[in-house]
């Protein structure tokens, strides 16, 4: 940038009205990027409404209740589905929740040295960069063989996909629970010491209950995810059509449903499978939202 | 000896602290304390920041076992007991000495709540109703708050908060309150409450202040500890105590030059 | 004779309460004991499946991995073949850098966008929404991906499962840097702003650089997301048991083969040959995955320091 004295205002007023039309631009540019992330979110929700028009006018709201997955008879119903879906979460959850709460006091609160306290928490979320069909490869040959020695398990069922589901939502609750529970402003814990609380007095009535709204929104992201996960479930739980309340009976759900027969689908059951995706997608959705709202509040604290 | 500093020495000595040097990690932030504190008196400890008043409040309760890096040479008794004996439960020592904050931090609970709490953890088996009445009146809190004790603790007023906080550390009923700059984060007329309480409160609580303020210390305390800092060789600050005396003492008539100045302002 | 307390009625308070001895049996002493152990055995139940995968995969990854793993297309069915992993290999860093190539200048210019430029109310909305895209399930995005590219293509191509992973690397790409901007203090941008500079030149001269490392780690974890994902791919991208053609025009008109899809193929296949390159190419897979997330950490690490 070279400038001289008898130049400099007319050099001053042409720099800024070319830099001034850059700047806006690049402003805008990044708006519209911006924008696009959205775009796509919204994009992605209309155009598996869309596909689904078909079978959401044939099917209805009894699609949800039907059992039945015929393509040759064009009947479509994925209430095996949902069972499987909900069923495996829920277990799933009902196994991280007090482990993954658990984990997240023990490495929150003062009970190791810094740096031990640094790698568990590193090793915790190792955990979630295992990839989904890695948990199922390693479900097919160690897991269910090993379930089949203990337990009546027979053949890959509803047990052996909700435990590997509950492996892999650990470390959403742990993370954000321990977020949430360091976020606990100090001297609510002084607060409680100075008045002779022990440290799980302190931690159960104290820190859980101001720390809930993250904690609470930790389960609900990883309850989004369990709903949604595909692989570990699909090549664990058994893809049988079928509503069995046992635990060692085959399932599916919804995702693996996806999983299995997108490719080799044609016409309506396209439009089936991706009215069962939009079923999943506003379960999840929901889920998110509500999660999102809750850990955002626990951000303002 | 002159007869003021005879009745002094006369009242019995509740918290008793011997040679205590206190570390945070290898660093000592407080040297050779030796320091009485009188039972059913007000004690406030005066001093520059970063003099270690504190620091050496916290050790009553032990709250500062809840900092890794810190450690205690020398002992500090309660009546003759050392707090820091290997046998000694620092939960059932909080108990006994309360603590009131410099921030009032009421738990995100109710007003209710906050004070039965306590209580609850100490398996108090007495008729809670009457508990929170009498500590809320305790606190001189009582009629402002009586029709709302389900309101949550965080929506009164800051002075109200201190004086909840003070109410909920009365509840367990401990020997000793220890305050640690209650009134920094009030406006005068709370600040004047919270002084009018402590006025009340020594009837039965021994309590011991830090403060910033020194008219607050002239006002409220029976004795007053004044402390010092020094930077050592290494640039570390190090406290350590001046003098104790009658506070009447120590304002009027201090026996070291360094508390003469900073009582009258001339400090640093 | 510790309690002169004229109020306090001893019986109203538990046994011992003057007491100031730890008490091991009193029952406050025995749950905190009880907690603690629980929370540690649950924290042993926690890191225990994470060695116990990695423990299988390695003892199984190293016995059936070989040089030509690398080099090899998939074995047959029905053959005593071993055969490798090379063209699935390919084929994932083909469809994970399209996912970059959509993804990191949207991501970046977006989290830009949301951090340096965007009015508070817009900016919360629109995190929302990157949060929200970030929790759609993977298989999701697939359906998104097929019902706009393969149905376009009438082909399963390198392109529609980039496209689809480039969507799931978006929101972490755009949190990142949202996340890494601002933490950039408010002094640097001033300052650049009084030398005369534009809110592009700062932006791009003074506030992105000192917020690189940050970034880095952000591209490096949606790497190592992508990289490990199957859902997505099942139906954009196939499988291909030869080797890419690498043709532009090839991306977009024939399946392609991944590590990841190649695993869950190979694993539900009843082939013995087929399951151990399952377990060869997981191994790979996994130290790739682990490597991000290793070189994701270090680099943060020096941003904290």
């Amino acid at each position: 940038m070279s400038f001289t004295n008898n130049s400099a205002s007319r050099t001053i007023q042409s720099r800024s009205a070319k830099e001034r039309t850059l700047n806006t631009g690049f402003i805008v540019f990044s708006q519209i990027f911006a924008w696009s992330v959205a775009g796509t979110l919204i994009w992605l929700a209309c155009l598996v409404g869309w596909q689904a028009i078909p079978a959401i006018s044939k099917f209805g709201l009894g699609f949800v209740f039907t059992s039945s997955w015929n393509p040759p008879q064009e009947s479509f119903g994925v209430w095996p589905e949902v069972y499987g879906t909900l069923a495996s979460s829920f277990i799933a959850l009902a196994l991280s929740v007090p482990i993954g709460l658990g984990v997240a006091i023990f490495l929150s609160e003062d009970y190791l040295p810094t740096p031990v306290q640094r790698v568990l928490v590193f090793l915790v979320e190792l955990l979630a960069a295992i990839p989904s069909v890695v948990f199922g490869l390693w479900g097919i040959f160690v897991l269910i063989p090993f379930l089949k020695e203990l337990t009546p398990l027979k053949s890959p069922a509803l047990l052996p996909a909700a435990l590997v589901l509950g492996v892999m939502i650990l470390p959403t609750i742990t993370a954000i629970s321990r977020d949430a529970m360091i976020n606990v402003p100090q001297d609510l814990r002084q607060a409680a010491y100075g008045l002779g609380a022990t440290r799980w007095e302190t931690i159960i009535q104290i820190l859980i209950p101001a720390a809930s709204s993250g904690i609470i929104g930790g389960v609900m992201l990883a309850l989004g995810r369990a709903l949604g996960e595909t692989m570990a479930v699909t090549m664990l739980i058994g893809n049988a059509n079928q509503v069995s309340l046992s635990l060692f009976a085959p399932a599916n759900s919804i995702a693996a449903r996806l999983a299995n027969q997108f490719a080799e689908a044609s016409g309506l059951q396209v439009s089936a499978l991706m009215y069962a995706a939009l079923i999943l997608f506003g379960l999840t959705l929901a889920i998110n939202i509500i999660a999102q709202l809750l850990v955002t509040r626990l951000q303002k604290i | 000896m002159n007869p003021l500093q005879e009745t002094f020495q006369q009242t019995e000595s509740i918290l008793r602290t011997e040679n205590a040097n206190i570390y945070y990690g290898q660093f000592l932030a407080l040297k050779g304390i030796n320091l009485d504190v009188q039972k059913n008196k007000v004690t406030a400890f005066i001093g520059p920041s970063g003099c270690g008043k504190s620091t050496l409040l916290r050790c009553y309760n032990r709250l500062n076992d809840l900092i890794p890096s810190f450690r205690l040479e020398g002992k500090i008794s309660y009546y003759d007991r050392d707090l820091y004996a290997p046998n000694i439960d620092p939960v059932q020592v909080r108990r006994k000495i309360g603590m009131v904050f410099q921030k009032p931090n009421p738990f995100p609970k109710s007003i209710y709540d906050n004070i039965a709490y306590g209580a609850r953890i100490n398996g108090y088996k007495g008729d809670m109703d009457e508990l929170v009445e009498k500590s809320l009146k305790g606190a001189a809190l009582w009629d402002e708050v009586k029709d709302k004790l389900k309101q949550d603790g965080r929506a009164i007023s800051g002075g109200q908060q201190q004086r909840l906080c003070i109410a909920r550390a009365i509840a367990v009923q401990p020997d000793i309150v220890l305050m640690d700059e209650p009134c920094s984060a009030l406006d005068p007329i709370s600040t004047i409450k919270v002084e009018e309480l402590i006025h009340e409160l020594k009837e039965q609580y021994t309590i011991v202040i830090v403060t910033h303020n020194m008219q607050q210390a002239s006002r409220v305390a029976d004795t007053t500890a004044f402390f010092n800092v020094k930077v050592t060789d290494q640039g570390n600050r190090q406290g350590f105590l001046v003098e104790c005396d009658r506070t009447e003492v120590i304002f009027q008539n201090p026996r070291e030059e360094s508390t003469q100045q900073y009582i009258s302002g001339r400090f640093g | 004779m510790l309690s002169d307390n004229p109020d306090s009625a001893q019986s109203l308070w538990g046994i011992n309460n003057d007491s100031l001895e730890y008490n091991p049996n009193s029952n406050r002493t025995r749950f905190g004991i009880f907690m603690t152990g629980l929370v540690s055995l649950f924290t042993a139940i926690a890191i225990i499946p994470l060695f116990v995968v990695l423990s299988y995969l390695i003892i199984n990854g190293i016995e059936h991995i070989s040089f030509n793993s690398f080099f090899e297309l998939p074995p047959q069915a029905l053959t005593q073949d071993p055969g490798g992993f090379g063209n699935a290999l390919i084929g994932t860093l083909i469809m994970v850098g399209i996912g970059l190539a959509l993804s990191v200048p949207i991501g970046i210019m977006a989290g830009i966008y949301l951090s340096e430029f965007s009015h508070p109310n817009i900016a919360y909305w629109l995190r929302f929404a990157t949060n929200v895209l970030s929790g759609v399930p993977s298989i999701i995005v697939g359906t998104f991906a097929y019902g706009v590219l393969v149905v376009t293509f009438k082909s399963y191509s390198a392109w529609a499962g980039g496209f689809a992973l480039a969507i799931l690397m978006l929101p972490i790409i755009v949190r990142t840097t949202d996340e890494a901007l601002q933490l950039i203090s408010q002094d640097i941008r001033q300052a650049s702003v009084g030398v005369g500079a534009n809110d592009y030149q700062t932006v791009l001269q003074i506030v992105i650089p000192s917020a690189v490392p940050a970034i880095v780690t952000g591209v490096t974890l949606a790497v190592a997301r992508a990289a490990g994902e199957t859902a997505p791919l099942i139906y954009t991208a196939g499988f291909n048991q030869f080797w890419p053609d690498l043709k532009l025009q090839a991306l977009s008109s024939q399946p392609i083969a991944s590590l990841s899809v190649l695993i869950y193929q190979f694993g539900i296949s009843p082939y013995e040959n087929q399951q151990q390159l399952a377990w060869a190419a997981s191994f790979i897979l996994m130290i790739l995955v682990m490597l991000s997330n290793i070189v994701a950490r270090i680099a943060t690490t020096k941003r904290n320091f």
